[in-house]
Formats: C-alpha cells, structure tokens, sequence
C-alpha cells in the first residue's frame, strides 16, 4: 500500500492582525498612564461614595500607615524649601544649605525633627531603604505634626491649599485623633480624607439623588 | 523562522535568462510581539487606573464657650458610637444607658428610620469612636452619612462614661 501522503504544512501564522492589535493597546496604556507616585509606606485606604478628584497642586498629604507611623508629603518642591527653611529656623535643626536642597528633592518625611538632618544626609538611594519612624504624634497636642502643618500653613497662605489626610484601614482611631488635633489647632477644620471610588448603594437617598440628577442631566 | 521563499526557480523563461530570486515580504514579527507584549505588561503595571477620591471632612471648631457650641436637640439625636472589631453601638437622645448593639449594615437602616422621625432642623448624629475603633469604620461611617443625606453630623470624643458603658455592652456580648 502506498503510503499515505500528508501534506506539509506551513507552520507560519500571520501575526500581522496580532501586532495591530498590541500595539494598539499599548499605545492606549502609555497614553493613559499615569505613574504611581512614589509612596513611603503601602497604604490600603478604604473606599467611600465620594465622586471628587484628589486635588494634586498645593496640597499636603499627610499619610498614616496602619502602625500609625506618620509621614508628610508634599508636592511642590519651592513649598518643601520654604518650609524647610521656616522649619530650620523655628525649630533650631541646624541645617545647612545643601540639607535644604536635599530636602527639596525627598518626596517624603517621616522622621523626628532629631534625626531630620540625618536623613537628609543620606542619598536618596540610602532614604528609600531606611525605615522611617514617623513623625511623632503622641497625644492629642499635635506633637512634631503641628509644627509641619503651621509651617506649611504660612508657606501655602493665600492659596487654596487642600489637606489630605490619606489612613490604612487598620489604623486605630487614635491616631486618625491626634492627628486631626494638629491640624484644629493651627485652625483647619476642613480636611479631605483619600479614599477609592465606590457606587452609592441601590435604593439610598444618595443613590436617589445621584439618578435624578442623572436625568435632569439628559434633558 | 524568518523565511526566504525560494518558489519559482526560473525554467519558463528560456535559456540564459536568469530570474532574479524572489525575496519573500514576510516579516518574522514574532520579537515585536514579545517586546509590544512586554511594554503592556510594564505599562499596565506601572499604570494607576483608578484615580483615589477625596472625601470631605469638615470637623467643628474647637471651642470653650458654651454660648458658641451648636446646641443639639436631644429628641433628634442619634449618637453612633463605635468600639472594636467594627462594633457599631446607638442611642437615641441623651441617656447613653439606651445604648443598643448594630452593626455596618444594620445602622443604615436606623439611620433612617431615624431621619424619618425627627424633624429635618433637629436631626443630628453624633459619631463618637472610641480607641479601638479603626479608620475605615470612621470612614464607613462617614460614608453612611453622606448615603443618607445626613445634614447634620458631628465627630467628637467619646465620654468616659459612655466609654465604660460601651466596654459593658461588649463585654456582655462577648466582645
């Protein structure tokens, strides 16, 4: 019997279609990137029904891990210098000028004005690594806290700066207290708490509101 | 894989007359995937797709004088208290010794029975967490106010008194 002839097929598969398709959406990703802040500390913060957006010029972020570690962040590198200076002044940190440039560039304090011109002293690559403390909250004075947010106050004046307060979940009440305490008693009483993004649930009043709102929209 | 077609080797034509080869226009685009692949994957991680909300906080003013502290109605209050392992305790007016167990679910629906009872000008809920609480049941809380369209709410310190009262009511539940 003769053998039966299988015919050889091409292996080849056009991905021509495929790469449109890739490149397609990576260009979409690149587009709508945008990239992570850098963070001292992961932070899981929960999730609320707000609707507005995060506010990102002038603003102090003060974020508080679930340990109650406290940091600072702030996102203008001329406030961070100005409040440096203040800082050094007030505070007698002994800082030098090349401290204060340094402290320009670090996105993110969590250490005790003691050992703030330690941390500074380091390169960026050393401050990424080190575990930070965190600023000093112990009561409901405001600790060091206070000190940052009077500074950062006069720096901002006459801007509408917007204080953010960004807290893990398991961070106990107390903290989230002491806190709030520094910020009232340099005057601020209005706070914005970062928080994810989720649906007013089905049937509520704000859920009731939300859809006629929705359809005076449409008219 | 990059394949040179090596079809038609010439023979119609007649003698002497060479066929230039015929290169094929197939591309191996096999890299330009791995490599587009590989950038979606960074670009995805790298990437923050939902942008973090703010919600509003606005806390009273500190004050000493009792001619400018708001004064609350005790028939449209509602105190929230909240204690540990996402505990949600209530009452309603001024006698903390009312203090009734509820949790996350449940309080929504106090709330607005509540709402539905008082007078809209004399509503009030009080949040008072007490230190074992966490952020996110502060949060939670919060969140139900603005589900519910409460006008008028206030976070304030807990009283030791209402402290102790809310540690009984765990403790007899076994908390």
């Amino acid at each position: 019997m003769p053998k039966a002839k299988i015919a050889k097929k091409s292996t080849w598969v056009d991905m021509t279609a495929f790469v449109d398709v890739s490149f397609l959406i990576l260009t979409f990703f690149i587009l709508a990137t945008k990239f992570k802040p850098e963070e001292p500390v992961e932070v899981k913060f929960p999730s609320s029904v707000s609707a507005d957006k995060v506010p990102e010029t002038d603003a102090f972020l003060v974020t508080i891990d679930k340990d109650g570690r406290v940091f600072v962040q702030m996102d203008d590198p001329n406030a961070r210098k100005s409040i440096a200076e203040n800082l050094n002044e007030t505070r007698k940190l002994g800082l030098t000028p090349a401290d204060i440039k340094a402290f320009t560039n670090a996105p993110s304090i969590g250490v005790p004005f003691a050992a703030f011109k330690q941390l500074l002293a380091m390169d960026q690559e050393q401050q990424k690594t080190l575990k930070q403390p965190g600023i000093p909250v112990p009561d409901s004075t405001g600790g060091e806290l206070y000190y940052w947010i009077r500074d950062a106050k006069s720096t901002y004046a006459g801007k509408k700066t917007s204080w953010l307060i960004k807290a893990d979940d398991a961070t106990k009440y107390p903290v989230i207290r002491n806190v709030l305490e520094a910020f009232k008693r340099n005057d601020i009483n209005k706070f914005q708490l970062v928080t994810k993004f989720r649906d007013a649930p089905v049937g509520t009043a704000l859920w009731n509101t939300r859809q006629n709102q929705l359809g005076t929209g449409k008219k | 894989m990059a394949a040179i077609d090596e079809g038609g080797g010439g023979g119609h034509k007649g003698p002497g007359v060479k066929k230039a080869k015929k290169l094929s226009t197939r591309v191996d685009m096999t890299p330009m995937v791995d490599l587009g692949f590989l950038l979606i994957t960074f670009f995805i991680f790298s990437t923050t797709m939902a942008q973090p909300t703010a919600m509003q906080l606005i806390m009273p003013k500190d004050t000493e004088k009792p001619e400018e502290q708001t004064k609350v109605k005790a028939s449209g209050a509602l105190t929230i208290m909240l204690g540990k392992n996402n505990g949600v305790y209530y009452y309603e007016g001024d006698d903390p010794t009312k203090i009734q167990i509820s949790d996350y679910k449940k309080i929504r629906d106090v709330i607005i029975e509540k709402k539905k009872n008082t007078k809209p000008e004399d509503f009030v809920v009080v949040i008072k967490p007490n230190d074992e609480a966490t952020y996110q049941n502060v949060v939670a809380i919060l969140d139900e106010m603005s589900i519910n369209e409460v006008k008028k709410f206030a976070m304030v310190n807990i009283s030791p008194q209402e402290n102790e009262l809310l540690l009984a009511t765990e403790k007899s539940n076994g908390i």
